[in-house]
């Protein structure tokens, strides 16, 4: 695959380094020609120096024959732009962009760029994840096929608890994927019952997030 | 009109002056505070210190209530972003951004953005008073 990279900070040069390791063809385009010869240097002729954003360095590194365009610079302005140059006038197919600020990622979705990825994001939904909490945790969102990874607890007093999965009239487009009891990873069964205190991570479409409280509330037990 | 002007430089505060002495509503955004001191004594519109690619600046400004944005920070993807972010996210009836680079005007003027670049216009300008 060939993979162009517009950033050679830490996370294109990391990123770089593990895409060639898997056997990518891959260029990084630079502003700062210091960070460009410490990746030639290191990981080879991998890296031009110019603005990633402008058409010029563009063309030079092929992009009109990219796989994949990943915006990863640290200006949340610049990835945007390099995404949409690369969608509309080098007709790239794939295009992630990094969002340094998690505000952004309302902009970017409504602005057709459909790749994110948000390391606040992914660092607030760790430390969720690590604090008890009852709130919902979004795990992976995949906007461009309008799904996503749900994680939540049941709470001690869900009337949810004790009934088994398949007395509950769960919908088509969602599935309880993963049910995390003491630290132990259950893939539930129709004979899982769901404790108090479980973790309940749940594959969904965008428009059902809500479901997995529902389902804590009760409403999804199947009446006898 | 209500006027948002992104950008205090040298257009965006010519831009400024001139809408203000018009009676237009105008506000000015810009990150560098120290900025707006160039907008001199006779200027009587709003100053909102920010990144024009935040909702939460552009909100402070008023584009909610915008009849128009400009777009003219010395960044062209800022420019872009910020026009985009007023024309898709607020529906501000007139945005206009002014890029630099040819390249990047002609794909966002595609994409239905109303875009100025200075670059061209200038050249352009200058072809003709040569005459070549």
């Amino acid at each position: 695959m060939y993979i162009i990279i517009i950033g050679g900070g830490k996370v294109g040069y990391y990123l770089t380094e593990h895409l060639l390791k898997a056997g990518n063809e891959v260029v990084v385009i630079e502003k700062n020609p210091k960070k460009v010869q410490i990746i030639i240097n290191e990981l080879g002729g991998v890296a031009i120096q110019g603005d990633g954003s402008d058409a010029g360095p563009m063309l030079e590194a092929g992009m009109n024959r990219a796989d994949i365009v990943v915006a990863a610079t640290g200006d949340d302005e610049d990835n945007l732009i390099i995404c949409q140059m690369a969608k509309k006038k080098f007709n790239v197919k794939r295009t992630i962009a990094r969002i340094n600020n998690p505000k952004n990622e309302h902009i970017f979705s409504v602005l057709g760029i459909d790749s994110t990825v948000s390391y606040v994001d992914a660092l607030v939904a760790q430390i969720e994840r690590e604090i008890p909490a009852h709130s919902l945790i979004h795990l992976l969102t995949l906007r461009d096929v309008g799904a996503a990874f749900i994680e939540k607890q049941v709470p001690e007093d869900s009337p949810v608890i004790g009934i088994p999965m398949n007395e509950l009239s769960i919908p088509q487009q969602f599935l309880i994927a993963l049910v995390i009891r003491e630290g132990q990873a259950i893939i539930p069964k129709g004979t899982t019952k769901l404790l108090g205190g479980d973790e309940v991570v749940a594959v969904t479409t965008l428009e059902q997030e809500d479901l997995l409280e529902r389902l804590f509330r009760g409403e999804l037990i199947r009446r006898q | 009109m209500k006027i948002l002007i992104l950008g205090c430089g040298r257009v965006g505060i010519y831009l400024a002056q001139t809408l203000d002495q018009a009676g237009h509503q105008v506000t000015v955004i810009d990150r560098n505070p120290d900025s707006f001191a160039k907008l001199g004594a006779d200027y009587g519109g709003q100053m909102v210190v920010g990144t024009g690619i935040d909702e939460d600046v552009l909100k402070k400004a008023g584009i909610e209530k915008a009849d128009a944005f400009i777009a003219v920070t010395n960044g062209d993807n800022t420019n872009a972003m910020a026009a985009q972010i007023a024309q898709h996210i607020f529906h501000v009836p007139h945005v206009v951004a002014r890029l630099y680079d040819p390249v990047r005007e002609e794909i966002y003027h595609l994409l239905g953005l109303n875009t100025v670049c200075s670059t061209v216009m200038g050249a352009e300008r200058i072809r003709e008073m040569v005459g070549a």
